[in-house]
């Protein structure tokens, strides 16, 4: 079981969510994905897109400042 | 996990930034779970060609001088501030300076997550293009019934 991490923190709409669901789509089933990302529309929206596409959302944890973990598995 | 939603949009406009709008639509939506169709006609078919510069492509010397004006990916003007061609380089060093994606990379997203690329028949026929002269991506030729039978059941846009 791998664990791979992708910074999206420096990304914008739509590539926040486009880099996140190319890089699941490399993953194979049960492996983990941790994103770091920006507080807004990334963290609204990341962990909300991965849970309706059937993926577990194992931990949303504060990293500092604006930053935050999100940890999917596959 | 609920039904496939989908969204299918006409691209037609050959402007770069309209462009943009239609493929920052497209690969959001696929990230989000969505089928996505893209029918590409008139202006739009640009966005598709294998040449992304300036080449005569085309049927006869009109439409290949057509093909010529109009160009591929790379040369397509904004609809504002085009400034003889000198705004879509403008746009790209202002979207890669804050970070957002280029049209290209945006192109190249959604080729990655499967997007259906579709060429409009009618006006491949006028402009002398063949399926030949598009990326590979571009899944089929089609026609307004066959785009309405892929695009039914979900929303469509005209950009």
């Amino acid at each position: 079981m791998a664990t791979k991490t992708l910074d999206i923190t420096k990304e914008h709409c739509p590539m926040t969510f486009v880099k996140t669901k190319i890089e699941l789509s490399k993953l194979n089933k049960g492996d983990i994905l941790e994103v770091l990302l920006t507080e807004g529309e990334p963290l609204d929206n990341v962990p909300r897109n991965a849970v309706d596409q059937g993926y577990n959302v194992l931990s949303v944890e504060h990293v500092e400042g604006p930053v935050h973990k999100v940890t999917i598995q596959k | 996990m609920a039904e496939t939603k989908k969204l299918s949009i006409i691209a037609f406009s050959g402007d770069f930034d309209k462009l943009t709008a239609v493929f920052t639509l497209a690969t959001g939506a696929a990230a989000v779970g969505y089928e996505v169709n893209l029918f590409f006609t008139f202006w739009g078919l640009d966005a598709i060609k294998i040449k992304q510069g300036r080449s005569f492509v085309g049927g006869n010397w009109l439409t290949k001088i057509f093909g010529f004006m109009m160009g591929g990916l790379h040369v397509t003007p904004t609809s504002r501030f085009n400034f003889c061609g000198a705004g879509p380089k403008i746009f790209r060093s202002l979207m890669r300076k804050n970070n957002v994606a280029t049209l290209e990379e945006l192109v190249e997203a959604a080729k990655v997550l499967g997007i259906n690329f579709y060429a409009c028949e009618m006006a491949m026929h006028v402009l002398g293009l063949k399926k030949e002269d598009f990326i590979p991506e571009v899944k089929d030729v089609l026609g307004v019934a066959s785009f309405l039978k892929i695009a039914d059941g979900g929303q469509t846009l005209f950009i």
